[in-house]
Parts: structure tokens; sequence; C-alpha cells
């Protein structure tokens, strides 16, 4: 009886000490480190040559595409936006380009198209086949003329989430950002449709990013705009994003 | 005369070391991945799966005490997750380098073709059943070197390659190891099985050190040296 007090003595003493370790300053470090080690083994493992998710034949798709996370966008702009079929819905090019941009629409549906039945991977564990059609973003980027002192694109959406306690509640809008790297990746496309129909709301109308190498938030729904910025520390809660920022998630979700 | 010859150690300084790194990060990455597995409470084969109907098992929900932190956090699971899984394979890849170097893999783990008969196998198993653990030649006898082998050599590497097939930005770069395993999702069940599995080696390994004198045990891994019990009478 008492090696089984010990024993669960010891376990609570250990599960106590990993909760105030997980805390610390210097643990954050080294999970940063290995998050940098884990996405140079990625892009080593490679060999050199740009890494492509797999495609799969477009009888592979999920019957149903589930929606996660925001399944809609909780505002009267929205409601109305979908309502006209969004008509006059704009996606913003700004920072540090040569040409910032209103993009509406028929602008992308008229840029060269790529389509891909690719493989979503949720953080959560879930996994879902379908079929995106929409202009890679580095067409888009190329257009705009991105500055040299561009590190990273941050990408803006209508929706967002109510945080905080019942007497403080406030709003916080989704966001997501990416490197270059995946920035111009063949893969990485502003999507206007999902398994050949325009996109279904809960999905992300009308427009939503694929990062194919990385997890599913880093692909932000019901986007608005594309941002070129040189750091992402003074945007929102400077880690890049909107789960990053809230939750600690990881900020290169290729893991 | 004697007194110059140094005595072989019954572990090699760098299997001591593997053996408890090795250790602490089964347990971290075994308890966290329990908290990560509380994300999405289900299991599929193939590529792709989300809802209950293509499920072909319904994971419980581990408590608290079982998971690392010791309440819901995906994210902070994942950190412990992502870390030690970098210190758990580096640390068998060099174990191995070692243990091939070294002749341990070859000398002690890799069973003689006469280990394998069915006589030979039998008889252990009644010597386990009667608690005798005592052996004389060879360090390990066939049943050890079964468990052994089965975990270094099959169990640990499949861990290691199907959390690489669930690792999106891992699968682009070596996008052929997903179809060898059928799909990610067949992957992600896979690396849940494997967990238990050797979970259940967790504890008989613990339990068979409990009965063939705990002390002695742990401290010919801590300190490498031979457990004699015949070392007064000597001197």
């Amino acid at each position: 009886m008492q090696r089984r007090n010990f024993l669960v003595a010891a376990s609570a003493a250990f599960l106590a000490g990993c909760s105030k370790i997980g805390d610390t300053q210097w643990f954050e470090k080294l999970v940063d480190g290995a998050e940098n080690w884990h996405r140079g083994l990625h892009r080593a493992l490679g060999g050199g040559r740009i890494t492509m998710a797999p495609e799969y034949d477009r009888s592979a798709a999920s019957p149903v595409f589930r929606g996660n996370g925001n399944q809609t966008v909780d505002s009267d702009e929205y409601r109305a936006a979908e309502a006209e079929g969004f008509a006059n819905w704009r996606l913003s090019v700004s920072g540090l380009v040569d040409n910032p941009a209103e993009l509406s629409m028929d602008d992308i549906r008229a840029l060269p198209q790529r389509t891909q039945v690719t493989r979503h991977d949720c953080v959560e564990g879930w996994s879902a086949i379908g079929e995106w059609t929409g202009p890679q973003l580095s067409t888009i980027l190329e257009a705009a003329g991105v500055q040299p002192e561009a590190n990273f694109i941050v990408f803006r959406c209508a929706d967002f989430f109510m945080r905080g306690s019942a007497d403080n509640r406030r709003r916080v809008d989704y966001y997501e950002s990416c490197d270059m790297d995946d920035a111009m990746h063949p893969q990485t496309i502003v999507a206007h449709q999902l398994n050949g129909e325009a996109l279904p709301t809960r999905n992300g109308a009308p427009l939503r990013m694929r990062l194919e190498r990385q997890l599913g938030y880093k692909h932000p729904k019901y986007l608005t705009g594309i941002e070129v910025v040189a750091s992402l520390d003074d945007i929102n809660g400077g880690k890049g994003g909107y789960w990053e920022d809230v939750a600690g998630y990881q900020w290169y979700a290729g893991i | 005369m004697n007194n110059s010859v140094k005595p072989r150690k019954r572990h090699a300084l760098t299997t001591r070391l593997w053996h408890w790194v090795n250790a602490l990060s089964l347990i971290i990455l075994f308890m966290s991945g329990l908290n990560i597995s509380n994300a999405h409470r289900r299991l599929y084969w193939g590529n792709d799966g989300f809802a209950a109907a293509d499920a072909w098992l319904e994971v419980p929900r581990f408590p608290g005490w079982m998971t690392i932190p010791d309440y819901y956090s995906l994210s902070a699971a994942r950190d412990w997750h992502v870390l030690f899984s970098l210190v758990f394979a580096f640390g068998l890849l060099a174990f191995m380098v070692a243990a091939f170097a070294n002749g341990h893999l070859v000398r002690d783990i890799f069973a003689r073709a006469r280990e394998w008969r069915l006589a030979n196998i039998w008889t252990d198993i009644k010597e386990h059943a009667k608690f005798n653990f005592e052996h004389g030649d060879g360090k390990y006898n066939i049943l050890q070197k079964i468990a052994y082998a089965s975990v270094i050599l099959i169990l640990l590497p499949l861990m290691i390659f199907t959390g690489m097939v669930m690792s999106p930005g891992m699968e682009a770069a070596w996008p052929w190891m997903t179809d060898v395993f059928g799909g990610r999702q067949s992957a992600r069940s896979l690396h849940f099985i494997a967990a238990w599995l050797l979970f259940g080696f967790f504890v008989l390994h613990i339990a068979l050190v409990l009965l063939s004198g705990p002390i002695k045990q742990i401290r010919s891994m801590v300190t490498g040296n031979e457990p004699q019990e015949t070392t007064d009478a000597e001197a």
C-alpha cells in the first residue's frame, strides 16, 4: 500500500512539474527551437526540390467536406454580401507592394486557375479530401510587385470570435500568415471553388486560402485581404495568427 | 593480477544513457499523445475521415491524471509532443548506431538459430511462469530477445514513421511514406495502436524488473555493473 501511495504521489509530482515547466519562458524557447528543427528537416529531407502535398484523383474526394471553427460570419455586412452572391466582395492586396490592388471576384476568376485535389488535415486529427480551384497566390503577388523587404504574407479575414468574460466581450478577428516560401509555393492558391462549385459558406465563401503543406488552421476562410509585411511582431498578438495568439498554437503548422 | 582486468560492463554507457532518455521521452510522448487524442476521439482507416460513421474505433476520453498537461490543451500537448519527438527519434537513431557498432544488437538482441527451437522457447515460457529468471549463458533469453527486438526494431521505428506521415510538411517531402501505411488516417490509427502496445511492454517490463530484484536491476542500468551476488565471497 505504501508503494502504491508513493507511485500516486510521484506521478502527481511529475505532472505538476510538467505543468510548471510548460509555463516557463525557456520551455517556450525550446519548443520554438523544436518547431524550427522540424521545419528545417521537412525542407532538407525534400532534397532541394519544392516539396509538394500529395494530390488525389477527383474520385477520392470526401462525400461531405466538414466545416470547422467558424461556419459563417456573424455580421450584417457578411449576410448582405452572401445575399447578393458576393458580387461586390473585394480582396485587397496591400503592404510592401508596388501596386496595391482591390480584386473583384471576376478579377480573381479571370486569372490563370489551378485545380488541385488535396487532403485537409485538421490539428484535431481528422482529414477530408476536396478539389479546390483558384489562382495561385504567386500570380497575385507577382502582379502586385513584392518589395525586397517582404518576409511574410498576412491573410485578413471577415470572420471573428467573441472572447473574454461575459462583462468584457471583445471581438477578435481571425487572421493567419505564412513565409515567402509557402506564399510562392505552387499549391498555395486563393480558392473560390470546392468540388467544382462556388465555396459553401461553412468552408469560407467566397474566398479561402489553401496552404497545402500545413494544418487546417493555416487555411483562413472568408478572405478579405492579402498584406505583405516585413515582420509579424506588430500585427494583432504578434504570433502570426488567431490561434497562435489566443491559444499558443504553433505558427509553423507543418508538424 | 586479475585486478588489472576491468570487468566488462553489463550495459554499455550508450545503452544506459539511451535507456533513461528514451524512458523519459516515451512517458512524455505517451501522456501528451493521450491529450492530443482527446481532441478528436475517433480513428479511421485510409486517407480521410471525420464522421462517426467512418470510424473503426471510438476512443475513450483520457482523464487529466493520464495526460500532459494535466488539463485539456491541444496546443500545449503538441508543444511537448513536438519537442520530445525529436529527442526520441534522434535518441533511437544514436542508440541504433552505437548498438550496432559495439555489437550489442548482434550479440545480445538478435537470436541464434538454436534459440528459435520450439523446445527452447517452451522451456523459457515454463521458467518465466515459475518466476525463475536465472539463465546461464547469454545476457538475454529468447523471450527477452523477442520482446526487446520487437520494441527496438519494430514498434519504436513505427511510432516515428507513422508520426512523420501525420506531419503535412514532412509528408510533402516523402509522400511515398503515406502510401506505405495506407493513408494518413491509417498511419494515425497505427500510431495509436503501437502506442498502446508500447504501454503493454512498459507494464510487462516494470513487472519483470520488480519480480527479478528491482534494486540490482536499476543499479546495473545506472552504473552498468554486473549484478554480482557473489562479490563478497570472492573477496
